[in-house]
């Protein structure tokens, strides 16, 4: 961004020069930036006019949703709301609850996890550290379908199938390594002689990472803990997999629920649930947006 | 750097000395922190045998049996791969799934691209744009918002809507086989902001003195795009495109949901992976469903090796 901004010294000495600034192409260029703004305003109310709507439509009576289009509210309703948080077995505060642990889960393991995984690689010299790296970074780019069947296996022996325990226990054994991979990245910025003097004056590994790398890292575990959150929140295919009885599903798993065929009617509840699931994923882009952008830029994946 | 770039670079080898004559002493100083690394790796090594090395195995074992998790597996050779190649349904999503990946992926990397050229220069209402654009890639990936695009694209959707408003009267998007992939391929593009948000990275590193010593030379807007941008764009632009194309093809959740399930109507949105799911978890076909895994792995290892033959004659590394 520095690069961009004009030097005020070469502003102030070619501003007297005897040549006027040609008023063609400042008027041309004015028109441009108008026009510009104006095609983006409109892709960005595209893009964001299903969402509006969905929340307008969750507030308007059953009957009247699929009547208006407009993101035009008259007299907002609360009913839908009520009529989705009861429409499954369960409540919608139990399937809350449930994609609150998980994500709470997901989120400790792969903090804990991947910065144990990622200081190994970033810092320590050890044999085969190349191989072990190379074999992380093929894993991020390893299709879930190929372990998904043996894993399954594993898990239904274990006696797991329909706990949380599938979707969580392998968090905390790095398993998610894309995040190995971001969390190696921000520690090879993190100056080396902040290590070799906690060294020399006595620290071991564990007190190097405890007490200066982690600290430092908090970035790195902000941008992990937001998208751990956001895809934890919205997996679908796990759940879907593991989780059978009703009592341990996520919000994801009741929304769909709603297309069976004998709730298809409740349109309303399920466009009132849609809008209160995908409440914390806003939230977690408004907050943590600054880590987002960083984590996506920095490492390059979703 | 990218993952890619890692992998890369480490697939060029570094050269590294060949270990002295004395053996242990030499170790000891090429690798001081032997014992520590193994211990701050142990969960992840731990994991990558139990949830990765050992299911590839399991998986390929399995493959080669009649399995239904009651009983244990029977071994039948090849007879999975056998029936893959008669079995009509398999190619039908594998043509689904393809298409999807050849027009979505491009289309929305070009797409994050141009916006992204669009926002650069520190122009203002920057992160107003950024956000807008970056929210959908977030919120894209829940049942919610495909739940959303059912509505979107139904009968008495907003796109009808939209349509009737000019006097077209729209056909029902979902429910028809000859659109229904389109409306996953646009939720696909939809969510093009994360792409472009790399993109707008990308495009930030780009020395702006380039671009000054272009201009002075008189190169028009357009030659400075394809000889300065797109050139020291290329590597971001490549990873993207070998990254997107690789989960392109494991997309789950919008198929399921915006299908009800079903992958209908008339197979027209049965993806891959939707097939696999329901042979696999569904009919209880495991070893079927795992032979069909090392297919999707064989066609994503084709489509890679493919796209890193092919960024031969337009990726440009600076190094």
């Amino acid at each position: 961004m520095t690069t961009e901004t004009t030097d005020p010294a070469l502003v102030s000495r070619s501003a007297p020069a005897r040549v006027p600034a040609p008023r063609p192409p400042v008027l041309r260029r004015q028109v441009r930036s108008v026009l510009k703004h104006a095609g983006l305003l409109v892709l960005s109310l595209l893009m964001v006019y299903p969402l509006i709507w969905l929340v307008v439509a969750s507030l308007r009576p059953d009957d009247e949703i699929f009547r208006d289009l407009s993101i035009l509210l008259t007299d907002p309703t609360a009913e839908n709301y009520a009529s989705g948080w009861d429409a499954h077995r369960y409540s919608f505060t139990r399937y809350f609850l449930n994609s609150a642990v998980l994500s709470v889960g997901a989120i400790l393991g792969n903090l804990i996890s991947c910065s144990l995984a990622a200081y190994a690689f970033a810092r320590l010299r050890f044999p085969l550290r190349t191989l072990w790296f190379a074999v992380m970074l093929a894993t991020i780019m390893l299709p879930v379908h190929v372990v998904i069947v043996p894993q399954y296996v594993i898990f239904a022996q274990l006696g797991w199938i329909n706990t949380f325990l599938p979707l969580v226990v392998p968090k905390f054994l790095a398993t998610d390594a894309f995040f190995v991979f971001l969390m190696v990245q921000f520690i090879r910025g993190i100056p080396r002689e902040l290590d070799d003097a906690a060294r020399l004056d006595g620290a071991g590994h564990l007190r190097i990472f405890g007490q200066i790398i982690l600290p430092l890292m908090v970035p790195a575990l902000a941008t992990t803990t937001i998208f751990t959150f956001i895809w934890t929140w919205s997996d679908f295919f796990g759940p879907l997999i593991y989780l059978t009885s009703q009592e341990n599903w996520t919000v994801s798993l009741a929304l769909r629920a709603f297309l069976d065929a004998t709730s298809e009617s409740n349109f309303g509840g399920m466009f009132a649930m849609s809008v209160l699931s995908l409440v914390p994923l806003f939230l977690a882009f408004l907050l943590g947006q600054r880590y987002l952008v960083k984590g996506i830029a920095t490492t390059g994946i979703k | 750097m990218s993952s890619i770039g890692e992998l890369r670079t480490l697939a060029r080898g570094r050269r590294r000395p060949a270990p002295g004559p004395d053996g242990t002493a030499a170790r000891k100083i090429r690798y001081p922190d032997a014992k520590a690394g193994y211990a701050f790796l142990t969960p992840w090594l731990i994991g990558l045998v139990t949830f990765t090395v050992g299911p590839i195995l399991a998986s390929a074992y399995l493959s080669l049996t009649d399995y239904n998790l009651l009983q244990p597996a029977q071994f039948i050779g090849l007879e999975n791969y056998a029936d893959m190649l008669g079995d009509r349904r398999l190619w039908a999503s594998l043509r689904v799934t393809v298409v999807y990946v050849v027009v979505s992926v491009p289309l929305q990397l070009a797409l994050a691209l141009a916006i992204a050229l669009l926002l650069d220069r520190g122009m203002r209402g920057l992160a107003f744009y950024r956000s807008v654009f970056y929210l959908p890639s977030l919120l894209g990936g829940s049942v919610a918002v495909a739940i959303l695009w059912r509505q979107v694209f139904g009968t008495d959707g907003l796109v009808n809507w939209v349509l009737a408003l000019v006097g077209i009267d729209g056909p029902g998007w979902i429910s028809n086989p000859s659109t229904a992939l389109s409306t996953i391929i646009v939720l696909h593009i939809w969510t093009f902001g994360s792409p472009m948000v790399i993109f707008l990275a990308g495009l930030r590193q780009i020395p702006a003195v380039y671009h000054e010593a272009a201009q002075v030379d008189g190169a028009s807007p357009g030659r400075r795009f394809v000889s300065i941008t797109l050139p020291l764009l290329s590597p971001i632009i490549f990873f993207n495109l070998v990254l997107q194309v690789i989960f392109a093809f494991q997309t789950f959740t919008q198929a399921f949901i915006v299908s009800g399930g079903t992958g209908g109507p008339s197979d027209s949105t049965l993806f891959f992976t939707l097939y696999l799911y329901r042979e696999g978890f569904g009919n209880l076909n495991m070893g079927y469903a795992s032979a069909m895994a090392w297919f999707l792995l064989t066609i994503i290892c084709a489509f890679t090796a493919f796209n890193f033959w092919l960024s031969r004659f337009w990726v440009f590394y600076d190094d």
